[in-house]
Parts: C-alpha cells; sequence; structure tokens
C-alpha cells in the first residue's frame, strides 16, 4: 500500500465517523472566530437552546470592521464611528460574555488579524484542525495542520458540535525547487504558483506545498503562501512539519510547556508526507525562474512578473473586461503602471518580516508625491509592539508612510480605509477582485519589498534595483 | 432549514465567469447581523450605477440597464445559470443568503468553487454542475427564447428542459438527503453525540496538548 500524505493523516487523525455516503465527521480542535461571520451562528445556537460543545476549543477576536487609527480606537468599541460597524463588533463581545469564549478585544495588544493572532498564540498548532468562518483560515496550514475557511452555518456546527461534515479532498503537491533569487519573496512564489495553475486550479484539492524553497522559507513565509492557497481554489494549503516550524511554535503562549512539550514535538515528527505517497497531481516550479510578480488584472491569476508588459485583450477569456476595469492599456510595461495608494498588511503580510522587509526599502528613502496616502498596518497589537521596538514605525514614518493600528483595513475596506473610484493600488493584500478594496479601486497584488518600491517611484518597480543601494 | 425537492421556474443568465462572493454581495453588507434583508444588494455593483450603502433604501437608486437581473423578461427568476468557477473567493454564506432572499433556489453552472458549494446546501439552494457544452447550449436557448423555464427535480437528480429533454446531475448522496428533508445538519450530527465523546476521549489521551485549553 502506498504511503499517506501528510493530508492523509491529518484527515485520518480526525476522522470521527465515515459515513456510508461518502461524508465524513471530523473533529476540529481549534476554532477561530471574529465579528463578520459569527453573529448568525451565534444567533442560531441561542434560538436552537443549544450550547457550544468544549467553549475552550475556541478563541475570537475583532478584526475586520475595527478602526486602524489611533483616534478612534483610543476610546474602545463606543469610540467607533461606523455605527453598523460599531454594532458588529459590540455584538461579537456580548456574544463572547454570554458564551463564556474567551476573545481578545479591540483594546488588548494581542487583538489583530485572526490569521495573524493563532499562530502568534499557539493556538494554532501542528497537527491539529483549525477552522474559522474566513476563507484565508487556510494560513494555518503551514503548521502542519489541516486549516479551512468555513461558512456561517459550519460555524454554529463546530460551535454546537465540535465536528465539520466534510468530504475528503484529491491530494494535490506543489513542488517549487532550487533557491529564491534575492529580493523575491513568499509573496512572489504564490502569485507566480497561481499564475501557473490558475485560480480555479487547486478546487477540490488540499494543497501541499513541498521542495527546497519551502524547507528554506520561515515560518511567516509559508503562511504568506498557504494564505492564498484559497485565492488557487485550494480550501486548504499545507507544509511539512520541520525544526523551523518546532522552533517557531515553542514558547509561545497556548504552546504546550514541559513533558507535554516533549512528547508532542515528537508526535509532530510524523506531519510529512510519507516518501512513497501518491498525489492526484503535481506541479512543479523552479525557484530560479520566479521573478518578482505584480497582479494587473482583477483576480489573482491575472498576474506577470514585473519586467513584463500588460497582455492583450484577446489573449484570454476575461481580459477585456479586466483589463478596461484596471483602465490599462495592452503592451505598456507594468513599471508604467502609476500607483496612487499603497497598502501594506493584511492577512497574507502583515507580520514582522513583512514589515522589516518594507521598511528596509524605504529606510533613508521618500514617498513619492504623486502617492495620495500610503498605509501600514500591522497585523496584530503584538506585531505593532514588536516593529515599534525595532524603530520601524519611524522609518515608515519618516519615509512618509501612515502607521496605523492592527486589523483587516484596507484588505477588504470594511471600514474607512479604502480605493476612490479608478485609484491604482499596490497592495500586499490577496484579493484584486473589481471593488474589493473601495467601489472602482484597482489593486495590484505585490509582495511589502514591491509595495514600498511602489510608494517611493510612483509607480511599479523591480524591487530589486532597490536592493544594495542606499537610500 | 427549507427542504428542496422540485422547482419549476423561470431561469436568469449571468454570462461571466469566475463570480466571486464580493460580486454576489459586497462587503459592505456584511456588517448585518442577521440572515435575512441581503436580496435589494444582491450583486449592488452590477446591478445599481452608484455605490451601495447598508441600510439605504434600494427601490430609488439608480439602476443598470444592461445588467441582465434588471431585464424585464428576467423578473422573477428562481433558477441562474453561471459561467465557471462561480462563488470564488471569500467564505463569506452571506452570498447564499442573498441569492436566497433575491428569489434564487437553484444555480446551474460547469463548476462552483468549494466552499460557496457548500454553503448552498446549507441554506436550501441546489448548485447543479452541468458540462461547459450543456451550460452553452442553455444560455443560448435562454437567449432565443423569452419566458425559458427549467423544471429541477432534486429526488430524480435531472434538469427537464422545455422541450421535455432530461439532464442528469448528480449530488452527495448525504446533501441530497438532508436537502430532500429539509435536515437540520446540527441535530443529525448530534445524533452521533457518543461516536464523538468516544473519539474526543482517544485523541485527548493521545495529544493532550490538544486540549490545553484557551484561557
Ligand atoms: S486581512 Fe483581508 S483577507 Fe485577511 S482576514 Fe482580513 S479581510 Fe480577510
Amino acid at each position: 500500500m502506498a504511503g499517506k500524505t501528510l493530508y492523509d493523516k491529518l484527515w485520518d487523525n480526525h476522522l470521527v465517523r465515515q459515513r456510508d455516503d461518502g461524508s465524513a465527521l471530523i473533529y476540529i480542535d481549534r476554532q477561530l472566530l471574529h465579528e463578520v461571520t459569527s453573529p448568525q451562528a451565534f444567533e442560531g445556537l441561542r434560538l436552537a437552546g443549544r450550547k457550544p460543545w468544549r467553549i475552550d476549543a475556541n478563541l475570537a477576536t475583532p478584526d475586520h470592521n475595527v478602526p486602524t487609527t489611533v483616534n478612534e480606537r483610543k476610546t474602545g468599541i463606543e469610540g467607533i464611528a461606523d455605527p453598523i460597524s460599531k454594532i458588529q463588533v459590540k455584538t461579537l463581545d456580548e456574544n463572547c460574555n454570554a458564551f463564556d469564549i474567551v476573545q481578545f478585544d479591540m483594546m488588548d495588544t494581542r487583538q489583530g488579524i485572526v490569521h495573524v493572532v493563532g499562530p502568534e498564540q499557539g493556538a494554532t498548532l501542528p497537527g491539529m484542525t483549525v477552522v474559522c468562518g474566513d476563507s484565508h483560515t487556510s494560513t494555518h496550514g503551514a503548521f502542519g495542520a489541516l486549516a479551512h475557511g468555513i461558512g456561517t452555518s459550519e460555524v454554529e456546527h463546530v460551535l454546537a458540535t465540535q465536528c465539520l461534515v466534510a468530504k475528503k479532498m484529491k491530494n494535490m503537491l506543489v513542488r517549487v525547487d532550487g533557491e529564491l533569487g534575492i529580493g523575491v519573496t513568499s509573496k512572489d512564489v504564490v502569485l507566480a504558483i497561481i499564475g501557473k495553475i490558475g485560480t480555479a486550479g487547486g478546487t477540490g484539492f488540499a494543497i501541499e506545498f513541498g521542495g527546497d524553497v519551502f524547507r528554506a522559507m520561515s515560518m511567516e513565509g509559508r503562511m504568506t503562501v498557504c494564505n492564498m492557497a484559497i485565492e488557487a481554489g485550494a480550501r486548504a494549503g499545507m507544509v511539512a512539519v520541520d525544526q523551523t516550524t518546532i522552533d517557531y511554535v515553542k514558547g509561545r503562549p497556548f504552546a504546550p510547556k514541559d513533558a507535554l512539550w516533549d512528547k508532542a514535538v515528537e508526535a509532530w515528527s510524523d506531519l510529512h508526507s510519507d516518501a512513497d505517497a501518491v498525489f492526484d497531481e503535481v506541479v512543479v516550479l523552479q525557484g530560479e525562474d520566479i521573478k518578482p510578480q505584480v497582479t494587473w488584472g482583477t483576480s489573482p491569476e491575472m498576474v506577470l512578473p514585473v519586467d513584463a508588459t500588460v497582455p492583450s485583450p484577446t489573449d484570454a477569456e476575461g481580459y477585456e473586461r479586466a483589463l478596461e476595469y484596471m483602465g490599462l492599456t495592452a503592451g505598456m510595461p507594468i513599471t508604467d503602471i502609476p500607483v496612487d495608494r499603497v497598502f501594506i498588511g493584511s492577512c497574507t503580510n502583515s507580520r514582522i518580516e513583512d514589515l522589516r522587509e518594507a521598511a528596509a526599502v524605504v529606510k533613508g528613502r521618500k514617498v513619492s508625491e504623486s502617492v495620495k496616502e500610503a498605509l501600514v498596518v500591522p497585523g496584530s497589537g503584538l506585531v505593532k509592539e514588536q516593529a515599534e521596538a525595532e524603530g520601524l514605525d519611524k522609518v515608515f514614518e519618516e519615509a512618509g508612510l501612515q502607521w496605523r493600528e492592527p486589523g483587516c483595513s484596507m484588505c477588504l475596506a470594511m471600514n474607512a480605509d479604502k480605493l476612490g473610484a479608478g485609484e491604482h493600488c499596490a497592495s500586499t493584500s490577496n484579493r484584486n477582485f473589481e471593488g474589493r478594496q473601495g467601489f472602482g479601486g484597482r489593486t495590484h497584488l505585490v509582495s511589502p519589498a514591491m509595495a514600498a518600491a511602489a510608494a517611493v517611484a510612483g509607480h511599479f518597480v523591480d524591487v530589486r534595483q532597490f536592493m544594495g543601494q542606499e537610500g | 432549514m427549507k427542504a428542496f425537492t422540485v422547482l419549476k421556474g423561470l431561469v436568469a443568465p449571468l454570462d461571466r465567469a469566475n463570480v466571486d462572493t464580493d460580486m454576489i454581495i459586497p462587503k459592505q453588507f456584511l456588517k448585518s447581523i442577521k440572515r435575512s434583508g441581503f436580496g435589494p444588494n444582491l450583486f449592488d455593483e452590477l446591478r445599481y450605477l452608484d455605490e451601495g450603502q447598508p441600510g439605504q433604501d434600494c427601490s430609488t437608486r439608480p439602476l443598470n440597464p444592461d445588467f441582465v437581473l434588471n431585464k424585464e423578461r428576467y423578473q422573477g427568476a428562481s433558477v441562474l445559470l453561471a459561467r465557471q468557477n462561480f462563488g470564488c473567493g471569500s467564505s463569506r454564506e452571506h452570498a447564499p443568503w442573498a441569492l436566497d432572499d433575491f428569489g434564487f433556489r437553484c444555480v446551474i453552472a460547469p463548476s462552483f468553487a468549494d466552499i460557496f458549494y457548500n454553503n448552498c446546501f446549507k441554506n436550501g439552494i441546489l448548485p447543479i454542475t452541468l458540462s461547459e457544452a450543456v451550460v452553452d447550449e442553455l444560455f443560448n436557448e435562454i437567449e432565443a427564447q423569452e419566458g425559458y423555464e427549467l423544471k429541477v427535480d432534486l429526488e430524480q437528480e435531472k434538469v427537464i428542459k422545455p422541450d421535455g429533454t432530461e439532464l442528469s446531475f448528480s449530488i452527495d448522496e448525504f446533501r441530497r438527503h438532508c436537502l430532500l428533508n429539509g435536515f437540520d445538519d446540527i441535530g443529525l450530527t448530534l445524533q452521533d453525540a457518543d461516536a464523538i465523546k468516544a473519539f474526543e476521549e482517544r485523541h485527548r489521551e493521545s495529544q493532550p496538548w490538544l486540549f490545553d485549553a484557551i484561557h
């Protein structure tokens, strides 16, 4: 019999019951909750008179709606200017209190984007099943965990039963061999993967990211890659556990301690695909071939290396509409696309390494006068603290970028941070859909280094030109 | 949950691939803490010429005359015909809530994004996958014939065209069963409470660190 993939192992380890009809009950170790997709789930519980199955498996924090300016944050929930956002954040607060679920509220330094907070706290551990009412839950797969987004009805289902009704997905291996060049980051790797397999390429699959490039990548880089597995259509992305994983988890607040730690580490050593495991599909890329990437269209698969030119409307279906929406003409160099706003943040790229990467580029330089606004939004209160301890906030502010309070911010523009119609944004987030960052807004997805370089140049530019030179 | 057995309804064609859930229901409407009331904002950015705000009266907003759901001939449609990878992007269940609230009970497409597909079943909406060629044909027929209706029979797993032609589709046994009966998923799972408890014990025994409480 062939060996098992990492996904097979995680599935088998959590299988409560296989039903005859092909569906299965899967046990869920951790559920993360936020204000947007949980209110109707709590309401459902109440209406049915049900109680959460295991309260201490849940962790909540508000992120999507929270304001990111110091002023609006000062007075807590009451200070949120948008009355509808306020109700939502307040509802989370009330539900967590009523059901006794731990919440890092808006005033807690541990508050932040759920996908930054979970790993940072050790609430996400190798070998776990992790769910959240948010598609970017795939992020947590970086820990050798089975993690994916669910809908609100499923949030309620997990609260009530600690299980999910699921069907096993197929296995895909995305291997990136070799090494990455200087100035090429995890974000470029995942964008290049999506460019290759398309936004539906991973539909129905759990993707394991393997190969030298991922072995050499930091945990934060792996999180960036797994985060965007969903942008390739795969609900779950994952990376095998190795020493990098274990070093990252060690000492985090909710990580096991002492004797339990040793036992856990031993168990985690099995969290990789067996050498003879069979994947339903294998995709291979070469690290050396990957250049810094920029999306030009309205789907993450509409992506090109920064030295390319904008494609023709007749190249593929949907290109004409995308080019029109983005206000681009065929044949123009990507580096001629002007940048009106810059957003460095989101669950894809708001961790400390991302901020360091961006700061290194803007240090001693100035944001171009043609850029109306450049925001840096750390992923959590703790990331913010760390960045400030390293003086990154000062580097950003001296260069003319704004340093904000943690949250999702302009990633989906549910708070006041958004694009105006027709504005181009160099964004480190994960979706460039029409209107995602504001009505009529034009999003270009890039790495933090590329966003920082675009802020300085006022248009897209190959960040590698900035490297090795002092600003 | 609402049961789905047989539906006969007018079909509206949305000729666009990769329709994402941001498009189905833009984020500003996710601020609601309710499950209903999303219908007027379904496809908001395509449907209206102005930028929609939550809580606004949509009846006075300028409609985009070119958008298919605004056309006279598709008023009252309950089946949506779409292109590949329908429902990609965010996991928001507000997308099926909005489709349902608007009056759609069935979506037909060559392929769906996983999370959206799953969310449909939780809300009594039937997503049907038919081949690209068949979907193409349906687009043509709808275009040609005003008042085009399809009959969708979940029990038989068949879509029946106005001329009587039958198109077969298939739905997972468990999902079909739940949808036909309008079963509450949670209630069903709780019938397995003993199995869950037994699993939980074993799991706790072998990996106690997974049960370190969040505190
Ligand atoms: S940062 Fe963006 S993608 Fe991530 S959870 Fe928040 S809104 Fe979703």
